[in-house]
């Protein structure tokens, strides 16, 4: 995949989990204060996108530090290249 | 110390006939079954009965995501008729922030849909792998109570009482009382379920779900009747908003009836089986607790789901508390069994009768058994001006209640 197909499928999953407006789906947005997604969204957050791209997410310590939707557009190409999918 | 007085000042209904109160009450007096084949049912080997009633979809968007991701259908439905009973009465604003308006609401068990869908991995995988965050908020006994105090900022008491049949039944007395002592100035009460095939497998293994009419589903449940054979399992949700006639007062509210009554006992005769000596002890308490004598009652809206103990045992308590001429009739003959809304919606109807001035009568009562002939069946609309009536519902694990509620006369 590369990287703009992965933030494709990260706002889309995001976008129909959440029911959010893909217009809002900016790399600057912040999780809690301008996509609304609070601590219960986050932990569907993982599951969802564990889904999608088919790897463990929720053990890893550096999710902890993500604030904005581009954070997670990081750590999954990350991921991604770490297990070589990329 | 004087107890309040406990007036209705709004109503909300979720019934298998479809949103609101009206549409609950005009089908009942329309004389209308909601009960349909549901071809699915035939894919559980060993389920004998093909029927329910189920309410019709809604678009759970109107409740916003944040709150309907915690909702099963059954807190769908409590919400919605919360609204519509708030909606009902004049916005009661400063009760959402001042601790003193609180919800009880309670349901058969935790949502068995959701739960179902989480078992289905658990068991499949071992695991506990994409299992959601908001699971257990569906799932929990207090889930509708909880989510309709979230999603409308109610921030009093939280009560859910769980007891099958009778569990609306016990929410509107245990509001009515907590209300009376001056521990709330306003309750949402009620109960909410949602269909699932086990619910009508509890009754089937029991040999007390309706099996025969399974082509000719309009015609079951038949309450009273000589050919009953047994419980149609339906849902949605029947909500009251109780309030001191103080507090009813003093904000213009519509008053739409007076709960003057309520017992609940437990009947230790058996976990199952009806009792009449227990019916009838909680019919007298419930008397009693209004402080009037059985003389005053107009009508009496049973319980009657249609089994074959039960519709006898209730008859012969009724017979017993109000003699042969007391008008009587059921409503599950229109709606199923509602199981934990049922005390609820049959409650509203009931007032909507009072209002009316008429009975609705039993539904599919062609041919009264002859052991439930010892009471007045109402078997078509009757005009009546009912001042007071009662209400009954029994409950599998021998819970009884009994609420007597009269008409508001303004003063």
């Amino acid at each position: 995949m590369t990287d703009q197909e992965i933030i494709e499928l990260i706002d889309t999953t995001l976008v129909n989990e959440f029911e959010l407006n893909i217009d809002e789906m900016i790399p600057s947005a912040v999780l809690k204060d301008d996509l609304g997604l609070d601590s219960l969204d986050r932990v569907d957050m993982v599951i969802v996108l564990e889904k999608a791209f088919n790897f463990k997410m929720s053990e890893e310590e550096t999710i902890r530090a993500i604030r904005t939707l581009g954070d997670i557009h990081n750590f999954v190409i990350n991921k991604n290249r770490k297990l070589g999918k990329i | 110390m004087q107890a309040a007085r406990v007036v209705v000042t709004g109503m909300g209904s979720i019934s298998p006939f479809g949103r609101g109160v009206d549409t609950l009450v005009e089908s009942l007096f329309s004389m209308k079954s909601a009960v349909v084949n549901v071809p699915a049912l035939a894919g559980f080997g060993g389920l004998r009965t093909r029927v329910a009633a189920l309410v019709p979809q809604t678009d759970p968007r109107e409740i916003p995501r944040k709150h309907r991701r915690s909702m099963s259908p059954m807190s769908m439905y409590a919400t919605l008729a919360c609204q519509e009973a708030l909606g009902q009465s004049e916005p009661p604003g400063k009760y959402f922030v001042n601790g003193r308006m609180g919800v009880i609401i309670g349901s058969t068990v935790g949502s068995p849909i959701v739960t179902e869908e989480f078992f289905e991995g658990f068991l499949a995988n071992h695991s506990i792998e994409g299992m959601r965050a908001t699971t257990f908020f569906q799932i929990m006994i207090h889930s509708c109570a909880s989510n309709v105090a979230q999603a409308l900022g109610i921030n009093g008491r939280i009560l859910a009482p769980s007891s099958a049949c009778s569990t609306s039944c016990q929410a509107i007395g245990y509001g009515f009382e907590m209300i009376a002592f001056g521990k709330q100035d306003a309750v949402l009460c009620g109960g909410a379920d949602e269909f699932h095939p086990l619910s009508a497998a509890t009754f089937d293994i029991m040999s007390a779900a309706s099996v025969r009419y399974n082509d000719t589903p309009h015609l079951t449940p038949r309450p009273f009747d000589a050919g009953r054979d047994g419980v149609v399992c339906s849902e949605g949700s029947g909500i009251l908003l109780l309030e001191s006639l103080d507090s009813a007062k003093r904000r213009g509210a519509p008053i739409l009836a007076e709960i003057v009554g309520f017992a609940t006992c437990s009947d230790t005769s058996n976990i199952a089986d009806p009792n009449s000596d227990s019916m009838e002890a909680c019919m007298r308490q419930a008397l009693e607790d209004a402080g009037i004598g059985a003389d005053r009652i107009d009508y009496v809206n049973a319980h009657a789901t249609g089994t074959i103990q039960g519709d006898i045992a209730e008859a012969e308590a009724l017979n017993r508390v109000f003699g042969d001429n007391v008008p009587v009739s059921s409503l599950k003959g229109h709606l199923g069994h509602t199981m934990a809304a049922c005390g609820a919606l049959e409650t509203i109807a009931s007032i909507a009768m009072i209002n009316k001035g008429a009975i609705v009568p039993t539904l599919n009562l062609d041919n009264i058994d002859p052991l439930c002939k010892n009471i007045r069946h109402v078997r078509e609309v009757e005009q009546l001006s009912i001042g007071t009536f009662a209400k009954n519902n029994f409950a599998l694990g021998g819970v009884n209640t009994s609420i007597v509620i009269r008409r508001y006369e303004y003063d």
